[in-house]
């Protein structure tokens, strides 16, 4: 953590009355903690994108191409007509405000033009102003203003400080979702080459290699390799792992960051031994190494781009479906977008456990299946031996993540393996749960360390709920299905609530699942003892 | 300062039709005219506005989730918050348009020491919402008794129930007090919240006035100073039959009651008050949640640039082949 992030109590002082001028004059400061660096040119090249150059926002001149505002009009108006949802949310807010303290940045930050209602407006106004008639003739009466070189840097500073996490969206009456409105006008601000790295970069990655890290076929290898080994070790049990193979049954398609990161390798520890365990026949990828998309934060084009190895892996492969690991945004995509963008899936079959028997009927189109609904039924159909004493050491809760919370509605699932892979389980308030759930504070692309107190300021409302069951029930582990929750909320958590690990459910699985053939579990599969405290202590 | 803009905007409303019925004689365009245009307006005005929205397609499915999915067939699903059929939509959008569903959700946010943040509920601006729009509905349909000869059996049934509680001459409707205290409701939070405040713009009290005045000058001519009721429906049936008279002496009041719609009428299709048409079209509230059933098509489905396998194993071939790993061109 950088010296200069301020500590917690002096963060915490958030006044929620917005000041007295207008919001309507554009200004931004990039104060250092609260924004992202543009992108590299060398990525925005890769990826063949416009106006790649040298530049950072809190540059005086961006160095904007000289017709960017014909670029940003006309792009708008083309996304107006091809979007119902955009012209629809333009046109009917009515101001109500509902949604305005439902957004974790305005929660954390207090800066008004964080409610929702305001952030959509930097946006609304322009659409008035050039596309309705009383703006055009009464201007700022009517809620106009022209688009200027400085409300291009306010949206660029307030929609790359909206994580498109719809909690907003749930609150309003018409349904109006600002991340909606966010994922357009970040298709706008890339049309002038206005991108951010932690966006552009991975999915230049991700296109070459297959996945956001970059890592190529070798270092995946590598990875998997690695986690046979480290399974053996933990649990005395060698598993098979293939890697592009062709004529498996299943194809798995995990976020990259499941096989290279921490915590999240040990969620991936967890899949893996599962799968054994039921003698799944399935492959890895290389190329398809990658089910995260960071294209959903940068254009619906470049979406549909990185996405659409998955289905042409899975044809090449010749399995008969797939299963999609933990991750949240990764979700989003496979569920409301994959098929529309890259289907018709008419090569795969509509999937069916093959240990349970189970028809998947809510995949029967996409034919790709959660994890957790995966594993939920295999549970549920009695196939797993589980000892959820293995778990004991861990006071738990669950962190739903926006995406599967908001666009799936899957939270049960995961609760139900929950409550038979631990013995405590504790769920954090009502309000902060299920689709009231709290972003993580650094979704779609903005988990930057150069970004940091905005994050620690947007995940305020999650870390604060995880506080009250640290504090009431001495939980000490949050759980989830997310990969960039699992590589942002341990430093939200050390900074606001400090003592509370976060953890995969399938690492909670990989523990409480009794194999064949395994030794007596010791460790967990992060190598920590399992061993009661007191035993210890008495040796 | 919004706020006098707005308030000097109806004000002028008023005087403009006070000057033309009350010194310059102009019953017939006030009476007839201007209504009649207006009503073409607003007819048209909502057709093209809702036109231009069908016209963007929904390229993609988006609803947003509020409850548990369908997956297994022993988890209970969300069939309200989460639907999966038609069915579901449309009670989904049923409770969203009757009952607001959404606002009831309200909460508000509070930050304690600690920091401790609480959200507590808050039912205000649901209560005041639903207030407001049901009283104006059966406030609307109450005034069908003017448009239509003989009175139709609901109207008459409405009123009963309006007037239920037979206080005064005449009898005083309950949604003339209950309008009244939402309309209040939904001007002061304006006012007093300083968030709201802060997000509202000219518009937002603008409409809240012109209702408002629209609401005052009705509740003044039924109880107060009483116009020519009769011959102000006949004026209406006149007009519905092609054959407008203006009677003599209904009353200033009503011309600038009958004004003041007019101008709600104009106004209405350009303004946020179409969020009425709106909210059916809204793709976040009127999809199902079943993308991974059924494929959506989105109607403009470009191709993309795309990296295939070739390409991938081109480009790591020797890396793929020193790790093991099959290859398919060899
Ligand atoms: S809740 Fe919806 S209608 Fe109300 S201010 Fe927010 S976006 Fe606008
Ligand atoms: S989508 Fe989430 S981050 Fe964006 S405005 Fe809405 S609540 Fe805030």
């Amino acid at each position: 953590m950088s010296e200069k992030t301020p500590g917690p109590n002096e963060l915490a002082k958030i006044e929620y009355n917005p000041p007295k001028k207008d919001w309507m004059n554009p200004e931004v400061s990039f104060r250092k903690g609260t924004f992202n660096y543009s992108a590299i040119p060398k990525s925005v090249e890769y990826l063949g994108l416009p106006y790649a150059r040298k530049w950072q926002p809190t540059d005086k001149d961006w160095n904007l191409p000289a017709n960017w505002k014909e670029i940003l009009l006309n792009g708008l108006k083309e996304r107006l007509d091809k979007f119902r949802s955009l012209r629809i949310f333009m046109d009917i807010c009515v101001r109500c405000g509902a949604c305005a303290d439902k957004c974790h940045f305005f929660i954390g930050s207090g800066d008004p033009k964080n409610m929702p209602i305001l952030r959509a407006e930097l946006l609304r106004s322009v659409y008035r102003n050039d596309f309705t008639r009383a703006g055009k003739i009464l201007g700022r009466l009517a809620g106009a203003r022209e688009l200027t070189v400085d409300v291009v840097k306010e949206w660029f500073f307030y929609f790359y400080q909206c994580t498109e996490c719809r909690r907003c969206s749930v609150f309003c009456p018409y349904g109006i979702d600002t991340a909606e409105i966010t994922i357009i006008v970040r298709e706008l601000l890339n049309l002038i080459g206005c991108g951010i790295d932690w966006i552009t970069t991975p999915a230049a990655n991700c296109f070459r290699t297959g996945n956001h890290l970059g890592i190529q076929p070798h270092g995946f290898k590598d990875s998997v390799d690695f986690a046979v080994d480290d399974l053996e070790e933990n649990t005395g049990v060698r598993v098979e792992a293939s890697i592009n193979r062709k004529g498996a049954e299943i194809l798995f398609v995990v976020p990259s960051a499941d096989y290279f990161g921490d915590p999240h390798y040990f969620g991936f520890l967890g899949y893996m031994a599962l799968f054994h365990e039921i003698g799944l026949d399935y492959t890895f990828s290389a190329f398809a190494s990658e089910g995260g998309n960071f294209g959903l934060f940068h254009s619906h084009e470049m979406m549909k781009r990185l996405n659409a190895k998955i289905y042409a892996e899975a044809k090449r492969l010749g399995v008969k479906w797939i299963i999609g690991g933990e991750c949240g945004h990764m979700w989003r995509v496979l569920h409301q977008y994959m098929d529309t963008m890259n289907g018709p899936a008419d090569f795969l079959e509509a999937p069916v456990s093959p240990i349970t028997g189970t028809k998947f009927e809510n995949a029967s189109s996409t034919k790709m299946v959660h994890i957790a609904e995966f594993t939920a039924d295999l549970i549920k159909n009695g196939k797993l031996k589980l000892d959820p004493k293995r778990n004991d050491h861990w006071k738990v809760t669950f962190h739903d993540s926006c995406n599967p919370a908001r666009a799936m509605g899957l939270i049960e699932e995961p609760r139900y393996i929950l409550r038979n892979v631990c013995n405590h389980f504790y769920e954090m308030p009502e309000n902060t749960i299920k689709e009231q759930t709290f972003c993580c504070g650094s979704g779609s692309g903005l988990g930057t360390d150069e970004n940091l107190e905005m994050r620690l300021r947007g995940g305020l409302p999650r870390a604060n709920a995880v506080k009250y069951v640290h504090e009431k029930h001495d939980v000490n582990l949050l759980t989830c299905i997310c990969a960039i929750d699992k590589a942002t909320l341990p430093p939200l958590l050390e900074y606001w609530v400090p003592g509370v690990a976060v953890a995969g459910v399938h690492e909670l699985v990989g523990n409480a699942l009794v194999m064949k053939g395994e030794n007596e579990r010791v460790v967990d599969l992060r190598g920590q003892s399992i061993v009661k405290k007191e035993a210890i202590d008495h040796v | 300062m919004k706020i006098i803009y707005s308030l000097i905007g109806v004000l002028a409303l008023i005087l403009i039709v006070a000057l033309g019925v009350g010194t310059a004689d102009l019953q017939y365009l006030f009476g007839v005219i201007i209504p009649v245009l207006a009503a073409l307006v607003f007819g048209v005005g909502i057709i093209y506005r809702v036109i231009k929205w069908a016209r963007s397609p929904v390229p993609f499915h988006i609803p947003t989730t509020c409850g548990q999915q369908k997956s297994l067939p022993w988890i209970k699903s969300a069939t309200l918050e989460n639907p999966q059929g038609r069915w579901g939509v449309i009670a989904r959008m049923a409770l969203e348009i009757f009952l607001f569903r959404s606002l009831f959700r309200n909460t508000r946010v509070e930050l304690r020491d600690g920091p401790r943040l609480a959200y507590g509920t808050t039912k205000y601006l649901w209560l005041g919402g639903l207030l407001f729009h049901w009283s104006f509905l059966i406030i609307l349909l109450r005034h069908f008794r003017f448009f239509v000869e003989p009175v139709p059996f609901f109207v008459l049934f409405i009123q009963r129930i309006d007037g239920f509680f037979q206080v005064g001459v005449p009898i005083l409707y309950v949604t003339d007090i209950f309008i009244l205290l939402a309309l209040s409701y939904l001007f002061f939070r304006r006012i007093v919240s300083p968030k709201i405040r802060y997000i509202s713009l000219i518009a937002d009290y603008f409409a809240l006035l012109l209702i408002s005045a629209i609401v005052i000058s009705g509740i003044l001519m039924r109880y107060f100073w009483k116009v020519d009721l009769i011959a102000a429906k006949e004026l209406v049936l006149s007009i519905f039959s092609f054959h407008p008279v203006v009677p003599e002496g209904i009353g200033l009041l009503f011309y600038i009651h009958l004004f003041l719609v007019s101008c709600l009428l104009v106004y209405f299709p350009m303004s946020k008050l179409m969020h009425m048409g709106g909210v059916f079209l809204s793709p976040t509230r009127n999809l199902s949640n079943g993308s991974r059933a059924r494929r959506h098509v989105n109607p403009w489905n470009p191709p993309v640039k795309v990296h295939t396998y070739e390409e991938w194993e081109d480009e790591f071939h020797d890396l793929i082949k020193g790790a093991g790993l099959p290859l398919d061109k060899e």
